[in-house]
């Protein structure tokens, strides 16, 4: 008898317990979730850049979610360059041909990889980007050749909604 | 502070608590010896202690989102209403949080003025609390002012007009308050500051109230000493804890009942329109739990005394501990006071209800009755009849009356005439 | 206990009493079933798809609707437009953007992202355009009027001739249910004023009812998230009071006290 009654105890407390951590765990969650991106910044998730004004071997620099994002337009002589690297000789493989679709135009977040500075153009031993923070150095199709940043840098989604237009994201 | 000696079981524990006596203060504060007699209206410590948490916890995440510009608050408002993951629900819970705090203090106070817990030893207690309340005041009039509504903007406006009573630097103080000519962007960042502060201010003096209290224990519904730890009294974890844990969850279910299916009852519909300088309100009342001292502010023809009025109404209350000069605590051995009490609540709850309407006819003489009541019941009843009551004879413990056995006649005489 | 119970029901029962006594109007109100009020109360979403249209093709050349922007329109919770509609409706408006790398700014198509546009430039230009009196906004309008969707259901059906005696200044329309009677806007609906799409017939009254619904999600767009939210959040409340109090009941059983 004394003995039932125990367990029927220890079932009540732990029940209790069980159902008091559900709801602390559902009132937290909303004070973390406040904190994530908020639905309008959700919405603004693509922006459209004007690129007819773009000669080859000029670089322009949008904003797209608050961050650079770098639209060069390579002249040949880049392009050649990109494309003749083997991909032995990278410490990110990766092709030319899968970064820039359209050779002509590189897409990219103008965002080191290392440590989130703005590289910059131009610059650097392989004629492409150089990021000023630490040293990182990358070639003309934004790979990173030398320095400490990890990975290239990043080419967001976009596309040509017609010649001259670009829509990234 | 520590009612006998502790020390850790483990090693590290003893290492840890002789340079930071953490251990001990937990201990303290599960073995803290209660009487075992308190009722519910004991629980509203605890459930103070939850809303204050609610909203500050809330208030923080509001924060990260709240812009205190007069261009862009009520924008930002409804940004939190509309785009930020759970906004809503942390907006409704914090707007609706303060109405619960405020009843919650209410029924706190009042339940100390029944049972006599503001006398010797807990003065100190008392004024603690007195001060608490005062910057709750602040803390909430404040925060209404952020949304940047009409109803905030006239509130504003007039709670500062408040200030220019003062002879001679009334001008020149409203002029520093609002930072301008009139409430305008300075007025609203300097409050949205200082609402940011006075809950931690509260948290601190909150800190100060226990301890207070921790040193005579709990006053009880008897109102007469209990020696501790006795078989009057019980630990204050499991018992106090579970019991205060259940008087919560019914208060939370009356809170999720507000937040959810009535948001905005406790509101001004004025408040969901932008702040216009040009415009006033047809009709301009503060919060409910302001209206009582809204009413005894109104009730008095003359400015400056009117204001006068209203902050001697919450002063006074730092007084209560000496104008009463009653020496039982509770009003259950206190016939008399007894009834005098329960005229005072409903007088409190008249000058609320007048406080809501306007100020004119009916209401302005039922108003300046109410509020020279209130005075007369803390200047004149309470000392008078501290002096005059026959009191009923009181126990010896309080156990006596709840373990049967020899049943003190008076706690029996009471029962009985209670039934009646 | 019991006396614990009882005395705060009867607080509780005064504040109520208070409380509604203060809210209640000197008018009474036209009255309708709203599908969003009680505990399960759920937005109509034909009613929301139609009142947009009202609120688009006769109040918004004159009322904005400044916190919306068109990625409402297919939320959940709303009128549910499928994101094809919704950006379909974006497009057809014409945005305000720029300034574009010539330091101009310029029009193009709507995006979901993009708010709603608003009928004038400013308060101002609102101001002028309508006899000096503001169209006020019309995203929390509903929340912002004392009585509610009952009073703006009742004030758009109110419009009727002055009783003998009352003389209206230029510009000014008498309605039963305005604030002091005297109103600067003039009956917005009529009879068939417009083409419902789904083919509803579109009486004052219909059109009343969809358009002030379609404002009450406006202003309270989680209002459905709301109340399903609130309904499980007070289950589990009173589950866990439940579990609690017989703790509680096991707990003080230790103890000769009655709790």
């Amino acid at each position: 008898m004394s003995e039932k009654k125990t367990n029927r105890r220890d079932f009540l407390f732990t029940a209790t317990y069980a159902v008091g951590a559900v709801g602390v765990g559902a009132t937290v969650w909303p004070m973390i979730d406040q904190m994530n991106p908020d639905a309008s910044v959700k919405a603004l998730a693509s922006t459209e850049v004007d690129v007819s004004s773009l000669t080859p071997g000029k670089t322009i620099t949008v904003l797209w979610r608050g961050k650079p994002v770098f639209i060069r337009r390579r002249t040949e002589d880049e392009i050649a360059d990109a494309r003749s690297v083997k991909l032995d000789d990278l410490k990110d493989p990766e092709k030319d041909e899968d970064r820039a679709k359209n050779p002509e135009w590189l897409v990219m977040l103008g965002v080191c990889t290392h440590l989130g500075c703005v590289p910059l153009n131009d610059k650097g031993d392989y004629n492409g980007w150089f990021c000023p923070c630490h040293g990182s150095h990358y070639d003309t199709s934004g790979r990173i050749r030398k320095g400490p940043a990890p990975t290239n840098m990043e080419v967001p989604k976009y596309e040509f909604v017609n010649a001259n237009t670009i829509k990234i994201g | 502070m520590s009612d006998h000696e502790y020390t850790p079981k483990s090693k590290a524990g003893k290492w840890f608590n002789d340079r930071l006596p953490l251990l001990t203060l937990a201990n303290h504060l599960t073995d803290y010896p209660t009487p075992k007699n308190l009722n519910y209206w004991w629980t509203f410590g605890g459930i103070l202690t939850f809303c204050l948490i609610t909203q500050i916890v809330t208030g923080l995440t509001l924060a990260m989102h709240y812009i205190a510009h007069a261009d862009m608050a009520f924008e930002s408002v409804e940004h939190i209403m509309r785009d930020v993951n759970y906004g809503w629900l942390i907006r409704y819970i914090h707007a609706n949080g303060a109405s619960m705090f405020f009843l919650a203090v209410y029924i706190h106070i009042f339940r100390s003025l029944f049972y006599g817990s503001y006398k010797a030893p807990r003065e100190i207690i008392w004024i603690i609390g007195i001060i608490i309340y005062l910057l709750m005041m602040a803390a909430a009039f404040m925060g209404y002012v952020l949304p940047w509504g009409q109803m905030s903007f006239w509130g504003a406006t007039v709670i500062t007009n408040l200030f220019s009573a003062i002879p001679l630097v009334g001008e020149g103080i409203v002029t520093w308050l609002w930072g301008g000519y009139s409430v305008d962007n300075p007025t609203l960042t300097r409050f949205f500051t200082l609402h940011y502060l006075i809950p931690f201010l509260i948290l601190g003096l909150v800190v100060l109230h226990i301890w207070a209290l921790h040193v005579p224990g709990n006053n009880n519904p008897v109102g007469i000493d209990v020696k501790k730890p006795s078989k009057d009294t019980v630990p204050f974890h499991p018992y106090i804890v579970i019991k205060d844990g259940f008087a919560l969850l019914m208060f939370m279910i009356v809170f999720a009942f507000f937040v959810f299916y009535t948001p905005n009852i406790l509101g001004h519909a004025d408040n969901y329109i932008e702040a216009d300088p040009l415009v006033t309100p047809a009709h301009i009342v503060p919060e409910w739990y302001l209206l009582p001292f809204y009413a005894i502010l109104r009730s008095v023809p003359d400015k400056l005394l009117g204001v006068i009025a209203m902050l001697s109404a919450i002063l006074i209350l730092a007084a209560l501990p000496w104008l009463d000069t009653s020496k039982i605590r509770s009003a259950v051995f206190r016939p008399l006071y007894k009834q005098f009490y329960w005229i005072l609540v409903a007088d409190v709850l008249i000058l609320g209800y007048v406080g809501a309407m306007p100020a004119e006819g009916l209401y302005l003489l039922v108003a300046r009755v109410a509020t020279a009541y209130y005075f007369l019941h803390f200047l004149v009843i309470l000392p008078v009849l501290g002096l005059k009551e026959k009191t009923l004879p009181i126990p010896l413990s309080i156990t006596e009356p709840i373990l049967g056995g020899t049943a003190n006649l008076a706690t029996a005489r009471n029962k009985e005439s209670s039934i009646k | 206990m019991k006396n614990f119970l009882r005395i705060l029901s009867l607080i509780i029962v005064f504040l109520a009493t208070t409380l509604s006594s203060h809210a209640a109007e000197k008018v009474e109100y036209l009255k309708t079933d709203w599908s969003f009020k009680g505990l399960f109360g759920k937005f109509d979403r034909g009613a929301l798809q139609r009142g947009y249209q009202v609120y688009t093709e006769v109040c918004a050349s004159c009322h904005s609707m400044k916190y919306l922007s068109y990625r409402n329109l297919a939320e959940k919770g709303g009128p549910e437009f499928t994101e094809q509609q919704a950006k379909a409706i974006a497009s057809s408006f014409d945005v305000t953007d720029g300034p574009n790398s010539d330091g101009e700014m310029f029009t193009r198509p709507g995006k979901l992202s993009d708010k709603f546009v608003m009928p004038y430039e400013n308060v101002k230009a609102a101001q002028a355009a309508n006899g000096g009196a503001y169209p006020p906004d019309m995203s929390v309008l509903v929340k912002a009027r004392g009585g509610g969707v009952d009073y703006i259901y009742s004030l758009l059906q109110g419009y009727e001739d002055p009783p003998v005696g009352i003389t209206l200044d230029e510009g000014v329309h008498y309605n039963r249910y305005m604030y002091g009677n005297k109103i600067k806007m003039s009956n917005p609906l009529s009879d068939g004023l417009i083409e419902y799409s789904d083919g509803t017939n579109a009486t004052v009254e219909q059109m009343s009812k969809d358009v002030t619904t379609f404002l009450m999600w406006t202003a309270e767009p989680h209002l459905e998230t709301r109340h399903q939210m609130g309904f499980k959040a007070i289950v589990y409340l009173i589950i866990l009071t439940i579990l609690v109090y017989f703790s509680m009941k096991r707990i003080w059983s230790r103890v000769e006290t009655e709790v």
